[in-house]
């Protein structure tokens, strides 16, 4: 019994975690290509997971088909926002970009409530229901399906970066702007392309949290500002940092929710995360993986 | 000559730049000394909310626009400010009024001790820094039952002067309004001296600052404390008027309000956070007006308020960033400098 | 000016590291009380280094930096200033959104006395203090000519006006040691005898050390009492003006090694 729970909180914490991972990855592309903080990353997941959840329910799309389509929205959207909000902020203080993405959360999160509903929507069932029996312990393919298919994307991701031309562009970038720009590298369009790809990686974080949970409501936004204290513990400017602080405040988050809920009474989960955070700003301020310099002025 | 240096000294050093602005305040603080005669018991709780929100983004202010230092946390220190006041006017019986001071210089000490780790990092951490303490604080909130009474919140006994309880939104007035007149003297003096001057030198050039001779980690340090007591002060006062506070009272959305009101105001500007506090305070009161009047042709609309508040606050918020990014005190000036 | 045989500050054998460069490498000089000590060097010789250095922006790995014969190797910025230095920077470091006064009344911050609490009460004290130092401000802005632009955001300043906002600033310190880099850089000529009137009257006047970089060699060898010569985070040499104008190593230095252009 009690190693069945375990088991449980570790697979739901590497679940989660690796969601956590995902979208955390889309927060760093964006910090690392235009160091803006995006506090709206909770709220692109939670368009895409509304978006493939409408094509589905009202439009009868199949799955695969409404989830390509979502993609192409979150692309788009993603253009959009770097387009006609954060580049004529090109060179604002960093607390213009910081408001300027918590008023787009707003936006956002408003248009979806107008458009859908504050109710919690069901999500089709898109795994089967029976839990597969890894050892005496059950677990939902939802579960398996999602945590391969991060593992697929962040691969996927790893190597864009590695050998494209665009994924070099934007590593280019990051590491030097000016030297980008001497280059001849469109740095305009790195950024465009730094909001799109983490527009897309969040929508598939959204649409798979929602397969999972089983649901969708606004709830999931809260996501976006569990990624900070992931992307702190992993580094601000590692993708790598990113996978692995996801993951281990995943799991973190589960096992003290586990344990320590029944002793206070329940909302660890939501605290721990942030507790965390604090720790590792005392610490190691470049969290795991993140370069030293970044942290100092 | 000498004379014509003493003027000008004079001129600089003032709060007011004409006679006419002057007279122009002080009949305008006249006139707020009529509104719980004429006001409905409505417009007092906007009135009065407005002078809470006032004292809670000049804090924000003087750390974030001022002093350069962005805090996500003004909601935490305000639910700081009013539980700890309402714990120890519960606790000790003594008068909600003297509370409410105590409550600002316990959340002076907690706002520093939240600002030590993160103050010698870039300013980005000081934003999840603060973020943090904010979860932190909310999980308290419900679950430190002892004191702050969990879910159900605490009730508040009202503040009495001199025999005469303060129990309603017009009585309360006479607490908010003056407090809040108060700390908008005490701020805009501040930045009359060289502590005010300080924490501009740091936003601006935080090395240059240094060679001046000031000492950057204390003065940011003093910034925290600072915006922390008049969060503390706000948070008080708002226990003062709800009367009764429940975690529920300060979620992440009041900070991000606040953050708003002095962007929307403009960063860097007394003047600034009294007209972002006023027009974010008052805008969801004419949203609603505006779709009670047409709920006739669009009854759906009522439903969609809430929603309907949030997208336009977003709205505000994006567009004031990139064509207005001095705030609402840029336009001021210029239609001031035009008469 | 007569210069009077108290050391003020000495520097000895600094040793400066970025990673893997080295900016400073055993540097050693003295400064005496009351003269003017120009550092130069071709660019990327670690002057500005030297500067941060005293001033406590970098601290060095080695070495010793004593002032009035007290270390201040491990002094924070703020508590040199209180010491007495002063200086102004390579790349204008105003607060740009302060308007000229403002910016001179920082330099006061030492000598004012104002806290949260009294200047937030302000009437009383705060303002007879504040008043006070606004006069001090007012006789700098007069005698460096900034009158016309008291009131202007120096953000929205022409360079030249800037630079001397930011003498402004460092001589309301009334500091005893002033250090200034590149004080001239960017200006045009009626600027530059200006300026060098400013140095020599802050020098003169005020009393006021000086330790300056400077790309313009006339007026270096015109006014300074002591040159030190940095090349590639050495000191190549030391000395009078006229001792360096013949020094063979300098003569190197600046115009490459005499054979093997033609």
């Amino acid at each position: 019994m009690d190693f069945t729970f375990l088991m449980q909180l570790l697979i739901n914490g590497l679940v989660v975690g690796s969601i956590y991972a995902l979208v955390a990855t889309g927060f760093v592309i964006i910090f690392k290509s235009s160091s803006a903080l995006n506090l709206a990353q909770g709220e692109f997941l939670m368009v895409g997971a509304y978006i493939c959840l409408y094509l589905v329910l009202q439009h009868k799309v199949p799955f695969i088909a409404a989830f390509v389509i979502t993609m192409l929205f979150s692309a788009l959207l993603g253009i959009v926002i770097e387009r006609t909000t954060l580049r004529p902020l090109l060179g604002s203080p960093v607390i213009s970009v910081i408001m300027a993405t918590l008023g787009l959360a707003s936006v956002l999160r408003a248009l979806l409530q107008i458009f859908f509903g504050v109710d919690t929507i069901p999500f089709p069932e898109i795994f089967p229901p029976e839990p597969v029996h890894i050892g005496p312990v059950p677990v939902s393919i939802g579960y398996l399906y999602s945590l391969c298919c991060v593992a697929v994307l962040l691969t996927a991701l790893t190597a864009f970066f590695k050998y494209t031309k665009s994924g070099l562009a934007m590593r280019a970038t990051a590491s030097s702007r000016q030297t980008a720009l001497s280059m001849g590298i469109s740095v305009k369009k790195v950024f465009a392309m730094s909001w799109c790809i983490a527009a897309m990686v969040s929508a598939i974080g959204g649409i798979l949290l929602g397969a999972i949970r089983g649901g969708v409501d606004m709830s999931l936004a809260n996501m976006g500002l569990k990624v900070l204290p992931v992307v702190i513990l992993g580094g601000m400017d590692s993708i790598a940092g990113a996978v692995l602080g996801g993951l281990i405040i995943g799991l973190l988050e589960n096992l003290c929710g586990g344990y320590l809920d029944p002793l206070v009474g329940g909302g660890v989960k939501e605290v721990v995360p942030y507790i965390a955070l604090v720790l590792i700003l005392m610490v190691r301020p470049s969290g795991l993986l993140g370069s030293r310099r970044i942290e100092r002025m | 000559m000498r004379e014509r240096i003493a003027l000008m000294i004079k001129a600089d050093m003032g709060l007011f730049h004409s006679k006419k602005s002057l007279a122009a305040t002080v009949s305008f603080l006249v006139c707020l000394m009529f509104v719980p005669v004429y006001g409905s018991s409505y417009v007092l709780d906007v009135v009065n909310r407005i002078g809470i929100a006032v004292i809670a983004a000049l804090g924000l202010n003087i750390l974030t626009g001022f002093t350069g230092l962005i805090s996500l946390g003004n909601a935490a220190f305000m639910a700081i400010g009013a539980y700890s006041a309402s714990w120890l006017a519960m606790r000790t019986g003594i008068n909600f009024i003297f509370c409410i001071p105590v409550a600002g210089i316990i959340t002076a000490a907690l706002g520093m001790v939240v600002g030590i780790p993160s103050l010698r990092l870039r300013g980005l951490y000081l934003a999840m820094a603060t973020l943090a303490a904010h979860f932190i604080v909310e999980f308290l909130a419900v679950h430190w039952e002892s004191v702050t009474g969990g879910v159900a919140g605490l009730t508040i006994s009202s503040p009495t002067v001199a025999g005469f309880a303060l129990d309603s939104d017009r009585t309360v007035y006479y607490l908010i309004i003056p407090t809040a007149i108060l700390s908008v003297l005490f701020v805009s003096n501040i930045f009359r001296t060289r502590v005010g001057r300080a924490f501009i030198a740091i936003r601006d050039q935080e090395m240059s600052a240094a060679v001046m001779g000031i000492d950057v980690f204390k003065y940011k340090l003093i910034s925290f404390a600072l915006s922390s007591f008049f969060a503390g002060v706000a948070g008080a006062l708002m226990a003062c008027q709800t009367r009764i506070i429940t975690p529920e009272n300060f979620p992440i959305s009041i900070a991000i309000d606040s953050l708003a009101m002095i962007i929307i105001g403009g960063l860097c500007s007394v003047i600034g956070t009294i007209f972002g506090a006023v027009f974010l305070t008052a805008l969801p009161e004419f949203l609603r007006l505006a779709t009670t009047a047409l709920a006739g042709s669009f009854p759906e609309l009522i439903g969609k308020l809430a929603s309907l508040k949030e997208l336009v606050f977003g709205l505000l918020v994006i567009l004031f960033l990139i064509f207005e990014p001095h705030g609402i005190s840029a336009i001021w000036q210029r239609t001031k400098n035009r008469f | 000016m007569a210069l009077s045989l108290n050391t003020q500050l000495s520097c000895h054998d600094i040793r400066l590291t970025f990673g893997g460069v080295t900016a400073l490498d055993g540097v050693s000089f003295e400064v005496m009380d009351g003269e003017i000590f120009a550092i130069i060097g071709p660019n990327g010789a670690g002057k500005s280094s030297m500067l941060n250095c005293i001033s406590g922006l970098y601290r060095p790995q080695q070495g010793e930096i004593k002032f009035d014969g007290l270390t201040i190797r491990d002094l924070p910025p703020h508590q040199r200033a209180k010491r007495g230095i002063a200086r102004s920077f390579q790349n204008i470091a105003l607060f740009r959104e302060l308007s000229v006064i403002d910016n001179i009344m920082t330099g006061r911050h030492l000598s004012q006395r104002a806290g949260v609490i009294s200047g937030g009460l302000f009437w009383g004290w705060a303002k007879c203090d504040e008043e006070h130092h606004r006069a001090v401000v007012e006789e700098i802005i007069e005698s460096l000519g900034l009158q016309d632009i008291r009131r202007c955001a120096v953000g929205s300043l022409p360079y030249g006006r800037q630079k001397r906002v930011e003498l402004a600033r460092a001589l309301a310190m009334e500091p005893r040691l002033l250090l200034l880099d590149e004080p001239m850089a960017g200006m045009n000529a009626a600027e530059r005898d200006d300026m060098v009137g400013f140095i020599l009257e802050a020098n003169c006047r005020r009393k006021i050390t000086v330790v300056m970089i400077e790309h313009d060699m006339g007026m270096v060898m015109d006014i300074s009492d002591t040159v030190c010569v940095l090349d590639f985070g050495k000191r190549i040499a030391l000395g009078s003006p006229e001792q360096i104008m013949n020094d063979p190593h300098v003569i190197k230095a600046y115009l490459g090694e005499d054979d093997g252009f033609f």
